[in-house]
């Protein structure tokens, strides 16, 4: 057996290079402290807001959120991959996320998601060469009431049929949701002013930045 | 018997039904204005008398968890529960969708009485309409004056959305705090529990969207009508879904006097199986809570009954129906699979545990089981969980039942259908899984 090494020396982030992370986004970002006990608990919007605005959080990525919210990178790649709605490497313009679980498969998921691979000629967590949809499968969405059902993009499908596949998949708008709404992350129009009586310090053992700061 | 008025879903199909004008309209924001003239004491015991119990899955009191907060502490923190990932369970949706500002009024009900300044709405990234409506609502909810500064007796008040990022342990209650945090959505340790040291170490209060939606009509109306509706321990009016191949699947409200098949077949309910199918199995509670038989059916969906038949509890009130088209070993293999990949790997007999039991039942499901594995199946559910004191939180637990159910109660189809697989199946598949 021959072991396979990984060259570990190389750099995941090219020093000198430009900030992927443009004003506008740290400054979106930066918008939600108030809300929060502690810098860190922004690391979530900071993830979705990152996600939305650049397709995908790269490395680079993860390290310039760690700087807005001082905590290691590491912490944030700690936390992105738990869940599973981060990428960390390009995905298609739409994602295509088809139900799996126990209402859809009984009301025939299964040929559902089979004609999905079947018209973009990938498997789970690919992406079509011409970077347009990436496949991923996901548990109940919560739409069992109109089993079975995928979501792509924004928008959930309800009620499809395995037949109805390809044309669900050509049609341009299939992935957003026509209605008034705040933009994504805005906060509250009234009083954003955040917590009154804060205490000056907070403490969360668990809290890496704490701990650095102790160090 | 006479009909039910809908109370929760009163608002449902009402043009306009998301809008703050069309809710005030239909005396929205009345309980608000009730409530907070009371004080915070008089709204527990209001609450504690109505005997309100958690509609996230769990049937603890409501009333009763609020006062398990310290008297003397500086700060509270409210999370709504809004992480509905428990399949096939979407009443949660149903109410936000139709009527956010229901949500919102219980929600400051439950700030005030709790005397919090924050709510925290955790909301699964899934729902992204469901997210503009809410963000739609309690942004005119603070132009209203209902949210923000002072918003009557000194009381202030700010509710924020929260985001998941796809994870079904984040709904458990610490396990949704840690996400707040911006940390892997790890469940804590208890105790200390939520309400004594919760989110960034302050007492928390996690409650459930529709225990909260219940809460104007209690302030309203008063504790004893609530607790007239539904039978003993069970009070008030409760969401049932129903999914699977019935006639018209949906989220329905009744008081937990129905029963599984009513809920199927009732005209104003399920309206019956689509024709051709028959009922297998069901789900009633969430598929966490266990499987009944076609002969099972006459369970009440109350928060007693389930436990007569072997399952863990009325859990989130959301009925799957299987039908006989579909193999349980095919049922096995989706349930395993979902629990195989949703534990979050804390604790050993969880993470452990639902990974073989995915194993087996996908290697049952492709033709290679082999009649020892249900045995192995039923010991490997019977020695995870918390009940046996085996991990931190319920999700074992909610993965034991549905397994040891469909073993024991679909035992003679599943050994027949390994007795029948295809002579060398077995060797193939083993080689493809391993
Ligand atoms: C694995 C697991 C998942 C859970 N998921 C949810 C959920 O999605 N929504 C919810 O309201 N409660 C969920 N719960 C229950 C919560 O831990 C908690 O009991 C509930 O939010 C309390 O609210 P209630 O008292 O108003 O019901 C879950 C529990 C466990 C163990
Ligand atoms: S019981 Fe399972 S899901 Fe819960 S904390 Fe332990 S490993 Fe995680
Ligand atoms: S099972 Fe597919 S949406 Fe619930």
């Amino acid at each position: 057996m021959s072991w396979k090494t990984i060259d570990r020396t190389l750099p995941m982030v090219e020093p000198g290079a430009a900030p992927v992370l443009s004003d506008a986004l740290r400054a979106k970002i930066k918008s939600f402290f108030p809300r929060y006990d502690t810098k860190r608990a922004v690391l979530l919007p900071a993830l979705h807001v990152v996600q939305d605005a650049l397709g995908h959080v790269s490395f680079p990525a993860m390290k310039e959120i760690a700087e807005v919210l001082e905590i290691p990178p590491s912490a944030v790649m700690d936390t992105l991959s738990f869940y599973t709605h981060f990428w960390t490497h390009p995905k298609g313009e739409k994602v295509v996320t088809v139900c799996r679980s126990i209402s859809c498969e009984v009301m025939g998921g299964r040929e559902v998601l089979d004609a999905v691979k079947l018209q973009l000629g990938v498997e789970e967590h690919q992406t079509t060469s011409d970077g347009k949809y990436s496949l991923a499968t996901e548990e109940c969405l919560a739409g069992c009431d109109y089993a079975p059902c995928l979501l792509i993009n924004e928008k959930l499908h309800k009620c499809v049929k395995a037949s109805d596949v390809p044309k669900l998949l050509a049609d341009a708008g299939n992935d957003k949701v026509s209605m008034p709404r705040s933009d994504l992350f805005d906060g509250p129009k009234g009083d954003a002013s955040g917590p009154s009586d804060l205490p000056d310090k907070v403490e969360t053992t668990s809290d890496v930045s704490e701990m650095r700061e102790a160090d | 018997m006479a009909a039910y008025e809908p109370v929760l879903l009163r608002n449902r199909g009402v043009e306009g039904s998301t809008s703050l004008k069309v809710y005030e309209s239909r005396g929205g924001y009345q309980s608000f204005k009730k409530a907070i003239k009371m004080t915070p004491d008089e709204l527990i015991e209001e609450v504690k008398a109505a005997n309100l119990r958690g509609r996230g899955g769990a049937g603890f009191p409501c009333g009763v968890k609020w006062s398990f907060l310290p008297k003397d502490r500086k700060r509270t923190l409210l999370c709504v529960n809004a992480d509905e990932s428990e399949p096939p369970t979407f009443c949660n949706r149903v109410l936000m969708e139709h009527d956010p500002h229901q949500l919102i009024e219980g929600t400051i009900i439950a700030g005030y009485a709790t005397q919090a300044q924050i709510a925290y709405i955790y909301l699964r990234v899934e729902f992204h309409e469901q997210f503009h409506i809410l963000q739609k609502a309690v942004d005119e909810a603070y132009a209203a004056g209902y949210l923000g500064k002072d918003i009557g007796n000194g009381y202030k008040l700010d509710i924020y959305l929260h985001r998941g990022a796809g994870a079904y342990v984040c709904g458990e209650e610490t396990g949704l705090i840690e996400s707040i945090e911006g940390k892997r959505g790890e469940p804590r340790i208890k105790p200390p529990f939520p309400a004594i040291e919760g989110l960034f170490r302050m007492p928390t209060v996690v409650n459930n969207v529709e225990t909260l939606s219940n809460l104007p009509h209690i302030i309203e109306r008063g504790a004893a009508w609530f607790t007239g509706i539904g039978p003993g321990h069970s009070s008030g009016p409760k969401l049932f879904c129903v999914s699977g191949p019935v006639k018209k699947p949906g989220c329905y409200e009744g008081p937990m006097d129905i029963t599984v098949r009513e809920l199927i077949d009732r005209d104003d309910f399920g309206g019956g199986m689509v024709s051709g199918k028959k009922v297998k199995a069901v789900f009633p509670g969430g598929v966490s809570m266990g499987v009944l038989t076609a002969d099972e059916l006459g369970m009440k969906m109350d928060f007693d009954d389930p436990r007569n038949y072997g399952l863990l509890g009325l859990g989130t009130a959301a009925a799957v129906v299987v039908d006989e088209s579909v193999e349980m070993r095919m049922v096995l293999r989706n349930l395993a699979r979902f629990y195989g990949t949703e534990s979050c790997g804390q604790c050993t007999q969880c993470r452990e545990g639902t990974g073989w039991m995915h194993k087996i039942a996908t290697r049952i499901a492709e033709g290679a089981g082999r009649l020892e594995d249900l045995d192995i199946l039923l010991e490997t559910a019977r020695n995870m969980g918390m009940m046996p004191g085996l991990s931190i939180c319920g999700l074992p637990d909610g993965a034991t039942y549905p397994i040891e159910t469909i073993v024991k109660k679909f035992r003679s189809e599943l050994e027949e259908s390994i007795a029948s697989q295809p002579q060398g199946r077995s060797d193939l598949v083993l080689s493809v899984l391993n």
